[in-house]
């Protein structure tokens, strides 16, 4: 793969072993830069690659200690009186433990909050099922007003980072923990609410999104053969358009997703076929169960069928 | 000048009591003891805000955490020049913008509240956006034994926040009963005290009293304020004092008859 530094100029990271959540940081600093406005709100995780933004601008690094009410709250705040703040945390943490504070004080007033969540999915292999978010998705996309996107890696997620700023409205990055294999080469305007096709093929489309999943779906799919793949990183508002004319050109459709199969991407994709194109659907992710296992990422992966072999099975063994 | 505020402040009860009769109820006895604090609040001049002028930048923003008390708001709201005070003649009907919570469809409102205890983090966050706006969250003392009301209060302490004052209407009586029996708050002015705020306590009826605390905020420069209200649950009213029958609820024709008798004239 080409290396990004040769396609961009003043790319200062390499997309093979940074995190989507690290080059989310990146954006926030570049655009913090530029923009006074640019707040970084933290509830003690800034040590998590936030430590360059508070020592360029520590006056605009707001922490808020081991206290998501106050520090989603106070997001919201500072955002209604015209401050652009990002809320950097865990996943589990802003979206569960702090659910209402996004429902009511963010998304009610439509205060243009970036809330960024790390540690989403299973990727925190051996921190257990605390550290787990297979619900934030479900949890996100019942949020009126919240857009909710789960970048590919770490090129995507920098691009979205800088969408969800522009788009001047309450957004959820779903950003993962571990730096994943890079998907997109290079940087490209991210549109909210577009899904891309990554591979083309004819018997069936794979719909999917996130950090170290999209590449395995990429993998898998050149196991099937004629499987096209969409990569669908806006959960929320979701390409509508797109996912009927894939459920008509193809007439299958699987989605494939690091997050409970209750209400995440897949659950999203089933809403829109079923009113518009409905086609036979098979949803792989992770089991309505907490995950009690620990392990490593690949092995956490490997376990619950998300790798390249397990989404490849899990296919033939629904086609047969 | 306080005769006017008196005089203001029993105009304010009675829209209470006719939001009361004329819905399917209301949080009375919230309503009531909060009606100093707001009169002071809105017609003594503490409160820079503009009805002309709502989105003023640099307006005071008045955060009324006890949302579900809005029959006392909405009557100083209107009283204030907000929205017409025909318009409380809607409160809780089909259709009226004037629902049983504050929401910010309705002028004046900062803030959707009811939900307890997000009132004073997001006023935190107002106040650190700019340090010359003033924020000023009214909470009640039930809604202090939200975790978040003592993280928020930590933080203000910790950012230095004398731009922000809160005000605890402390009637003593939440919905299930004395805060004292439910969840005790006490030493609850000690407690603010020990987060870091410039606290004071103050009889939250006595308009002069409140009027010389809520123009001298902040009590201390570079801390945030902490006015605890010691006020009466259902002020005003004979039946309605100093009891939980009257949290919530609807009053008859002949109550409201009473409660107008009471509060010394009939509209």
């Amino acid at each position: 793969m080409t290396a990004l530094a040769d396609l961009r100029e003043g790319l200062r990271f390499d997309p093979a072993v940074t995190t989507a959540f690290e080059a989310c940081r990146m954006a926030q600093l570049d655009l913090a830069l530029e923009d006074p406005r640019v707040m970084s709100v933290e509830a003690d995780l800034g040590d998590c690659w936030g430590l360059k933004f508070r020592e360029e601008m520590p006056d605009r690094f707001l922490d808020f200690g081991i206290a998501e009410a106050s520090a989603v709250g106070a997001a919201a705040g500072l955002a209604m009186s015209g401050k652009r703040p990002f809320l950097n945390t865990f996943g589990t943490f802003a979206l569960m433990r702090a659910a209402e504070q996004v429902r009511l004080d963010i998304c009610y007033h439509r205060a243009p909050v970036v809330i960024a969540g790390m540690f989403t999915g299973i990727a925190a292999g051996f921190s257990g099922p605390t550290h787990h978010a297979i619900e934030d998705v479900s949890v996100a996309r019942s949020l009126p007003n919240l857009t909710v996107i789960a970048p590919a890696d770490a090129v995507q997620a920098y691009d979205a980072t800088k969408a969800a700023f522009a788009l001047g409205a309450p957004v959820y990055l779903r950003l993962g923990v571990e730096p994943g294999p890079q998907v997109y080469d290079a940087h490209e305007p991210f549109e909210i609410g577009r899904g891309r096709v990554l591979r083309e093929g004819g018997s069936l489309t794979i719909v999917t999104c996130g950090v170290t999943i999209v590449p395995e779906v990429l993998k898998a799919a050149s196991l099937l053969g004629d499987a096209r793949v969409v990569d669908m990183p806006t959960i929320k508002p979701i390409d509508r358009d797109l996912l009927v004319r894939c459920a008509r050109e193809t007439g299958r459709v699987v989605t494939v997703e690091e997050h409970s199969t209750i209400g995440g991407l897949g659950s999203a994709v089933a809403e829109v076929l079923a009113e518009d194109a409905p086609v036979p659907l098979r949803m792989v992710g992770l089991p309505d169960a907490f995950v009690k296992e620990i392990g490593d990422y690949g092995e956490q992966l490997r376990r619950h069928g998300l790798d390249a072999a397990g989404i490849e099975r899990e296919v033939r063994a629904w086609l047969s | 000048m306080v005769n006017d505020l008196s005089a203001k402040a029993r105009t304010l009860r009675e829209h209470i009591v006719h939001l009361a009769a004329d819905s399917p109820g209301a949080h009375v006895g919230g309503s009531m003891s909060a009606v100093e604090i707001l009169t002071t609040l809105y017609f003594d001049g503490v409160l820079r805000v503009d009805p002309a002028n709502p989105d003023d930048p640099q307006r005071d923003r008045l955060i009324f955490s006890k949302g579900h008390s809005s029959a006392a708001y909405y009557a100083a709201l209107a009283e204030a020049g907000f929205f017409p005070v025909s318009e409380l003649d809607t409160y809780k009907k089909s259709g009226s913008r004037l629902a049983g919570h504050p929401h910010t469809g309705i002028p004046g409102v900062e803030l959707a509240t009811g939900s307890l205890g997000h009132g004073l983090p997001v006023g935190v966050g107002l106040a650190m956006a700019d340090s010359d706006v003033r924020v000023f969250v009214i909470v009640g003392d039930g809604e202090c034994q939200e975790g978040s009301i003592w993280e928020a209060a930590m933080a203000a302490a910790h950012y230095r926040l004398d731009n922000l004052v809160v005000i605890v209407d402390r009637n003593g009586i939440q919905e299930d009963g004395p805060t004292e029996e439910i969840m005790a708050l006490e030493p609850f002015a000690d407690k603010w005290r020990a987060f870091g705020w410039a606290t004071v306590e103050v009889d939250g009826h006595d308009i002069g009293e409140l009027s010389n605390v809520l123009h001298e905020v902040p009590l201390t420069w570079g801390r945030p304020t902490c006015v605890i209200a010691k006020t009466v649950k259902g002020k005003g009213l004979s039946f309605s004092e100093n009891t939980n029958t009257w949290h919530y609820g609807h009053l008859s024709e002949d109550l409201k008859a009473q409660a107008l008798r009471e509060l010394g004239g009939v509209r």
